[in-house]
């Protein structure tokens, strides 16, 4: 009792401070200082039509570089933890999946993994990007997993390409501190015309290379939990 | 015709509310998940909304799909636990 | 106007995941509770960035480079929240397996039966 009315009374508090700062708010009339500059100078510096990419790859290329090493960190710890348990065997072969989600999920994986490249090679003329392109790879990955709970899937086969991703992104980075103007520069390939698919530099690639590896991780953070032993 | 949007918009926030007090309170766990992946659901729809369409694409992906996806395994795991 | 809808909606929305995050006792629940606050925080931080009447900040044959700036949304709110959703789902993955380990020790969600760092 004396528990939820402390509860009570400091959400009471919060919604107080909140209160405040919405009545107090006023929505701007015309774009600020640096909204400004992104949204008048992305094409002559970048040739992306997508400004929202064109900040996550090459202006604020450190932050993204810096979101990567946590969801890397993330899928090393969740694999840690869960295989320190006790694994003794798969336990008793559980009865096959019926055949409509078979046959299902036959013809929707491929077309879902197609999607998911679809998004995140695009994702500089279209929204779209390597995030959003990696979460629809590890659904495609998961329905698989659903499927069919026996399958062996390999952990070489995804840190494979986990890593091979993450190396040739700093890779071109680097490259950019020695041909361009500074740590992932833009200009290592031609700029191209607006809308086309071959435009924007290095961002399609270092994009798609973004979006493998963030599947990759989705993928094997699922794995590892798929793996554990029932209690 | 922006009359038509404010009013979906509070149509959805009064659903989210709703959605959430469920979440939060539901006797059985499972339906506690699927209304927390609802909740993400109408979250995209409103991000829509207010012109942001990356966001929009992230959230109904990531929060409504894999999130719901990993509370699943692992409450399968943990099956036979009583709720509260 | 939507904006003030969106950023009401995301201040309850963080409100009510707080409260069940702090008064429920299993340990699934308060993950749960934890997800609807995260979706709370990254509403009211895009909902910030909206301006009345103009378009997303996408360039193509309806908003061609000469009226941008006239004509698109703030796109930094946008590329901060798309982080924070991305690393949201991370944190709570994490939690998952720590709650799964736990299990394993005591077989049981209630987090007051562990309690080993208690003096």
């Amino acid at each position: 009792m004396i528990k939820r009315f402390t509860v009570l009374l400091l959400l009471s508090g919060l919604a107080a401070i909140f209160v405040s700062l919405a009545l107090g708010y006023v929505p701007d009339a015309s774009l600020n200082q640096s909204a400004l500059y992104y949204a008048e100078n992305t094409v002559s510096d970048t040739g992306a039509a997508n400004i929202v990419t064109a900040i996550i790859v090459t202006y604020r290329g450190l932050d993204t570089l810096g979101e990567v090493t946590v969801l890397f960190l993330t899928a090393a710890i969740v694999g840690l933890v869960l295989t320190r348990g006790a694994k003794a065997g798969k336990g008793k072969p559980m009865m096959a999946s019926g055949e409509l989600l078979t046959t299902g999920a036959g013809l929707l994986v491929p077309l879902i993994l197609l999607m998911g490249t679809y998004v995140f090679v695009n994702g500089h003329l279209t929204p779209g990007g390597g995030f959003q392109g990696g979460a629809i790879l590890a659904s495609g990955i998961m329905l698989v997993l659903l499927t069919d709970p026996m399958k062996e899937f390999s952990h070489r086969l995804i840190s494979v390409i986990e890593s091979v991703s993450g190396l040739t992104f700093i890779t071109i980075g680097g490259l950019g501190i020695l041909m361009g103007a500074g740590f992932l520069d833009n200009s290592l390939l031609p700029k191209g015309t607006l809308g086309e698919l071959f435009s924007a530099g290095t961002i399609p690639l270092v994009y798609s290379l973004i979006g493998l590896k963030v599947g990759a991780e989705f993928s094997s953070m699922l794995v590892s939990l798929s793996e554990t032993e029932g209690s | 015709m922006s009359n038509l949007l404010l009013g979906m918009s509070i149509v959805l926030v009064i659903a989210m509310f709703v959605t959430a007090l469920v979440a939060i309170s539901q006797r059985r766990l499972s339906i506690a998940i699927l209304a927390a992946g609802l909740v993400s659901l109408i979250a995209s729809v409103m991000f829509l909304l207010l012109a942001a369409p990356d966001v929009a694409m992230t959230e109904a992906a990531i929060g409504s799909g894999l999130t719901t996806f990993l509370f699943f395994f692992v409450l399968g795991r943990v099956r036979g636990e009583s709720d509260d | 106007m939507i904006s003030f809808i969106a950023i009401g909606a995301g201040f309850g929305l963080i409100l009510i995941g707080l409260y069940g995050a702090l008064t429920n006792r299993n340990m699934l629940r308060m993950i749960v509770a934890f997800t609807v606050a995260n979706t709370g925080v990254n509403l009211v931080l895009v909902a910030v960035g909206h301006m009345f009447g103009r378009t997303a900040p996408i360039l193509d044959s309806t908003v061609p480079v000469a009226e941008a700036a006239s004509r698109i949304i703030d796109p930094v709110p946008q590329a901060l929240v798309l982080t924070a959703i991305v690393i949201g789902l991370g944190v709570t993955a994490l939690m998952l397996a720590y709650v799964y380990r736990l299990h394993q020790t005591k077989h049981t969600l209630d987090i007051a039966k562990h309690t080993e760092l208690k003096w």
